[in-house]
């Protein structure tokens, strides 16, 4: 756990980054600290690593002072990952990655063996350890600064804008990433941004903050969508807010039994739309079997955007619904195989249900 | 050669070499801590850059006669044209060895803080090897600046390749001065070639090209 005790820093010009911030960042978890430019989210992070000190206050790691401990060696205890990535360019990706536990005094068969396990669970690969930077794309190199801010092991990672340099696809996946990296390793993790998309898509706590350095709220995403402390936060939050706020909803949706066909199969016609499944029973896809009728060929199998999964907020379920060409959103179970389809009223009956 | 034997040229060229080539070296020395200097320190670095920077303009000659005052030194005495030789050099890189520094990314160096690097250790291990490409420049340019200026010191009797102009100019022979300028080219050349040739076993990841 991260405890900030009425931290605040003042800069020589009197400028007030961070304005009497408390706050408890829990451990284990992902919490994001969100807000405009100039909120001094950023200083807050800084302040953990003693990048930046502050002018009164504390900020206690598991009950201990950070000021206690000589900067250096507290932040070769913390990894950090910064935009941009800040990769050595002058280093390969291998030795990048080995920065930390050089640093902490390991020798090189054991740096070089985090540093590979490292790598891989960043999702890299060993012949991409050879390589320099510069030779990677926007996203590998993202890759890499998780696999360096990984590698010894640390309890904590500060993550400063981590995907701003990224396009949306790729930082997507990388977040996805994130998050079963967080979960697997149990680690805490801090991170800033001032996409509120991201804030709530990554946070299991999010800390909203204003211009000035004030902690505006500090709550899940579920509750700021919900019930926003004021009318900052309402509005940095987002006007579509009510359908965000269907991304945390859960839903007692049981899927319509849906009929599928293989591919080969005979198809009547005047059927519909029908539902082409794999051998596992994994949706390919439909087929328009309104007015056309016979083997169902891979040609006539069209791709569908969203797919749901069994247990999904509504917000996914109403998505595949709303992307289908039948209109029928498909469910599948842990194993990707069809369980049924949901239509758009199901789920909106469902939210009605539970509301009233 | 012109006049000149075999085996005499070699001698003045490694005089040559020695006169220009060990203060290049004291010089740059001198020129990493004071260029980190005034990359670091925000009102330090214009007075540094521009005071280093004006003492290349002191005429070498009045500068070859002046230093034995100073170091209590014999005219003749090579350490005089060293410690000259060394001073347009500093004047020459510190500038650059600032520019060197000042080119490394913010991002990089934050993300080497961050990481728990000591300031010291991140000079050495992270700005120096990212400040090669510039530095190298700079000192190419030195070099040269060297090699050239050096000679000036034969007016006061230090020999090297300069000794071939004062010696053709009062034997009245073209032949000794064609061969000191073609010699001092040919150690000019050959030192700025070092130099490239060093930064680029320095910098290997800059010509790694970028796969597809």
């Amino acid at each position: 756990m991260i405890r900030f005790d009425s931290v605040t820093k003042t800069y020589d010009d009197g400028t007030t980054a961070v304005d009497e911030l408390s706050l408890e960042i829990p451990g284990g978890r992902i919490t994001v600290l969100v807000g405009p430019s100039g909120c001094g989210k950023t200083t807050s992070l800084r302040m953990i690593n003693r990048m930046v000190e502050p002018t009164s206050g504390r900020i206690l790691i598991d009950g201990e002072d950070v000021s206690d401990r000589p900067a250096a060696q507290l932040r070769r205890s913390i990894g950090y990952v910064i935009q941009q990535a800040g990769l050595f360019p002058h280093r390969t990706v291998l030795s990048n990655v080995m920065t930390v536990p050089r640093l902490l005094g390991w020798d090189r068969a054991r740096a070089r063996a985090a540093a590979t396990e490292a790598i891989e669970k960043a999702g890299l690969t060993a012949q991409q350890a050879g390589r320099y930077p510069s030779q990677l794309s926007g996203g590998q190199q993202q890759r890499v600064g998780v696999a360096r801010a990984l590698a010894s092991g640390p309890q904590i990672v500060l993550m400063d804008e981590p995907y701003s340099a990224v396009d949306p696809i790729v930082r997507a996946e990388l977040q996805d990433e994130l998050r079963r990296l967080q979960g697997e390793l149990g680690i805490t993790v801090v991170l800033v941004t001032h996409d509120i998309d991201e804030a709530l898509s990554l946070g299991d706590m999010v800390a909203v903050m204003r211009y000035g350095g004030h902690l505006a709220q500090f709550a899940t995403p579920a509750e700021l969508l919900a019930r926003p402390a004021d009318d900052f936060v309402a509005s940095f939050v987002g006007k579509d807010r009510g359908y965000r706020a269907l991304g945390f909803a859960d839903v007692a949706v049981s899927p319509r039994p849906e009929r599928t066909v293989r591919l080969g199969e005979a198809v009547p016609a005047g059927s519909g739309w029908v539902l082409a499944v794999d051998d596992a029973g994994r949706p390919l896809g439909w087929a328009d079997a309104r007015s056309w009728g016979g083997p169902l060929t891979e040609s006539r199998v069209r791709r569908f955007g969203t797919i749901a999964r069994l247990g999904e907020s509504a917000r996914l379920l109403l998505d595949a619904a709303l992307s289908s060409p039948s209109r029928r959103g498909v469910v599948v179970d842990e194993h990707g195989a069809v369980v049924g389809t949901v239509l758009a009223d199901d789920v909106l009956d469902a939210l009605d249900a539970r509301s009233t | 050669m012109g006049g000149v034997a075999w085996a005499e040229l070699g001698a003045l060229m490694l005089r040559h070499l020695y006169l220009a080539g060990v203060p290049l070296l004291v010089g740059l020395a001198v020129s990493l801590p004071l260029g980190w200097l005034a990359s670091r320190v925000r009102w330090l670095g214009p007075p540094l850059i521009a005071g280093t920077g004006l003492m290349y303009t002191i005429p070498s000659l009045a500068l070859f006669i002046l230093l034995p005052l100073v170091l209590g030194t014999q005219i003749l005495d090579d350490a005089n044209v060293l410690v000259a030789m060394t001073i347009y050099a500093v004047a020459l890189l510190t500038r650059t060895v600032a520019d060197g520094f000042t080119s490394v990314p913010g991002h990089v160096r934050q993300a080497a803080t961050a990481m728990g690097y000591g300031e010291l250790r991140r000079v050495v291990a992270v700005d120096l090897p990212l400040a090669v490409p510039v530095v190298a420049a700079g000192l190419r340019v030195a070099a040269v600046s060297n090699v050239s200026m050096v000679s000036v010191a034969a007016l006061i009797g230090v020999s090297q390749l300069g000794s071939l102009f004062t010696d053709g100019f009062n034997r009245n022979a073209m032949g000794p001065i064609v061969v000191g300028v073609m010699a001092s080219v040919v150690l000019a050349l050959l030192l700025d070639a070092t130099i490239a040739l060093l930064a680029r076993l320095l910098t290997p990841w800059l010509r790694r090209g970028v796969p597809a």
